[in-house]
């Protein structure tokens, strides 16, 4: 997603003088081309966030659009209050992007696990919250946030993850984009997860039960519509997130529902709010979560199984599915 | 206009903001008092003679910017601001008062002529360069001047800000330190020593000097021309007293927090000599 990004981010500069790429010591192999053709609309703040996010919103200030640029939680986390009350408080034209969201980096280890920035990002006023799921949604969506004034976070994978949609899929922030059509299950993915469940819906499919898979791109602004219109026309929903489970799209759909006068089944599939010890890669990390296609498979069947809803296929029968989610 | 003259102007300006400080202070029940009195003088300086500004068009894309980092000292700038016709006198009555846009921390929304908000301590001097580096990359000769408080200097990230300035030779950049060496509980130095200052700033890359920040001369002098050096951001270490020109708040920690009682108004305004 970072290539599709950067490469968007070039194009876009040629005729918008007003972008610029404030980047925290990070980026080898990928910013030298922009560095190179937008000397004076490149800057590398060194390793000093906190400043780096000060600058872009002193920049945007001034009439630019600033795209800060780092990895894992170090472009939000580290520089948390800079971003409520340099950019935010301000309205300021900055873009915070973030690469390897998630589990993404894999065996570094938690330091670099971006797993709460969803949440945070998504309480702060004025904020718009983009996770595109796959390279296209990537591309478009740094081309949208470029013409939406304001803030705005766009939570990137890393790179090589393969592609979901068809190149002219129509993107709008806010509104979710239907991968398949109907469906008596919802599976609404963001980020990361999207290609994961898309193949999870697949194997749904073969075992006979049709999930409509919705890629919710923009996590705040929320695409309400599309979970009502889910929650009325499907018997439960699923979130699925690279993210924690408190606080980023599982919550955000879970306040919608909620706060409806409807009713429907709801888990939300993402990683669980504690730290573990355990080192792997990006497809290990995701097995152990249980948000590899399989382990998707697995805790849906395992749901649908307990609330009554699935049929009598021996390899979704309740307690096997639970005792390997367990 | 002689310079006797233009000091006795400033002087009467400094007085005037003073007054509306005590008197905003007051009617609030504010605290940070001693905080906004010790950096009236160089307010005065500043919007009186160095800042291009023009209350008419407080967004002139050309205007010099001034962030109060330290934002506590909001009242002080809203009284400056209401004396060169930002903002109406009778808004000052409103301040720190429920439905007002003048809030306790300096607040760019509602206010004309703010360029930042601040209140956490350490983002101005960030911004600040940020604003600098358009400047520069615009090819726009405005300047950036930012007041930073001495307890600031503590922050982090102040001094990532203080290695970006002169490594981009952000010319166009004033930090003004206000050097009261009081902080929220003790003095600076037993708090956590800045000392020396000077060299810290100098062996960031910084051209420095230090004034006495409530000589109005001085500081016009310090101002005057920026940059002192080409290719360098300038860093004024000015030397003041929290809670200066009212006697019984002046180098006193109790009022960072304590609000004037009617009396102390009083006491404030006498000395001050409120005309009438």
């Amino acid at each position: 997603m970072k290539t599709e990004f950067i490469n968007t981010l070039l194009k876009l500069a040629e005729s918008d003088e007003r972008i610029h790429l404030v980047v925290g010591d990070v980026g080898f192999g990928l910013v030298e081309p922009f560095a190179g053709r937008f000397p004076n609309r490149f800057l590398n703040a060194g390793v000093a966030e906190q400043n780096m996010t000060a600058i872009a919103a002193g920049l945007a200030m001034c009439g630019k659009v600033v795209f800060t640029y780092s990895i894992g939680n170090f472009p939000t986390l580290r520089c948390l209050e800079q971003i409520r009350s340099d950019v935010c408080y301000h309205e300021a034209d900055v873009k915070i992007v973030s690469v390897g969201g998630g589990l993404g980096y894999g065996a570094l280890g938690i330091s670099h696990h971006a797993t709460e920035d969803i949440a945070v990002m998504r309480a702060l006023p004025c904020m718009t919250v983009v996770v595109p799921g796959d390279p296209i949604e990537a591309g478009l969506a740094t081309r949208a946030l470029v013409d939406h004034p304001g803030p705005a976070y766009l939570r990137l994978g890393t790179r090589g993850e393969p592609p979901v949609h068809k190149a002219d899929v129509s993107f709008r922030l806010g509104e979710a984009i239907r991968v398949t059509e109907e469906g008596v299950i919802t599976l609404i993915a963001t980020g990361t997860m999207l290609h994961n469940t898309a193949q999870a819906a697949e194997r749904l499919a073969q075992k006979g039960i049709q999930a409509r898979v919705l890629s919710m791109h923009t996590v705040k602004p929320l695409d309400v519509e599309a979970v009502l219109a889910a929650a009325r026309e499907t018997d439960a929903i699923f979130t699925l997130e690279e993210h924690s489970i408190l606080g980023g799209l599982g919550s955000a759909v879970a306040e919608t529902l909620a706060e409806s006068r409807l009713h429907v089944w709801f888990k939300r599939l993402g990683i669980p709010p504690n730290f573990t010890s355990v080192v792997g890669s990006h497809e290990y990390l995701k097995q152990t979560y249980l948000l590899s296609v399989e382990g998707i498979v697995k805790q849906i069947a395992s749901s649908l199984c307990c609330w009554g809803l699935s049929n009598s296929d021996a390899e979704l029968s309740c307690g096997a599915a639970a005792a390997r989610v367990s | 206009m002689g310079e006797r003259t233009a000091i006795a102007e400033l002087a009467e300006l400094a007085r005037k903001i003073r007054c509306h400080v005590v008197r905003m202070a007051h009617r609030a029940r504010s605290s940070h008092i001693g905080s906004s009195l010790s950096v009236v003088d160089l307010l005065a300086v500043l919007y009186a003679e160095i800042l291009r500004v023009n209350p008419s068009e407080p967004n002139w894309p050309d205007r010099d910017r001034f962030i109060l980092s330290k934002g506590h000292a909001a009242a002080c700038v809203y009284a400056v601001l209401a004396e060169k016709g930002f903002v109406p006198f009778e808004s000052l009555d409103t301040y720190y008062q429920n439905g007002s846009a003048l809030a306790g921390h300096i607040t760019r929304s509602g206010v004309s002529g703010v360029d930042a908000s601040t209140g956490s301590l350490g983002h101005g001097l960030g911004m600040g360069c940020g604003m600098a580096l358009a400047a520069r990359r615009d090819r726009r000769t405005y300047r950036v001047f930012v007041l930073l408080s001495d307890g600031e200097c503590d922050e982090g990230s102040t001094w990532e800000a203080a290695l970006f300035a002169p490594h981009h030779q952000l010319d166009n950049l004033v930090a003004i330190v206000d050097y009261n060496k009081l902080q929220s509980l003790a003095t600076t130095e037993h708090t956590l020593a800045l000392e020396p200052l000077a060299d810290k700033w100098r062996a960031f890359g910084w051209s420095v000097r230090e004034i006495n920040g409530h000589d109005l001369a001085e500081i016009q002098s310090a101002l005057e021309i920026i940059p002192w050096q080409a290719g360098r951001p300038s860093c004024v270490i000015a030397h003041t007293v929290k809670g200066k020109g009212v006697r019984f708040m002046e180098n006193a920690i109790l009022w960072h927090y304590r609000h004037l009682d009617d009396d102390e108004l009083q006491r404030a305004l006498e000395e001050l000599k409120v005309p009438g």
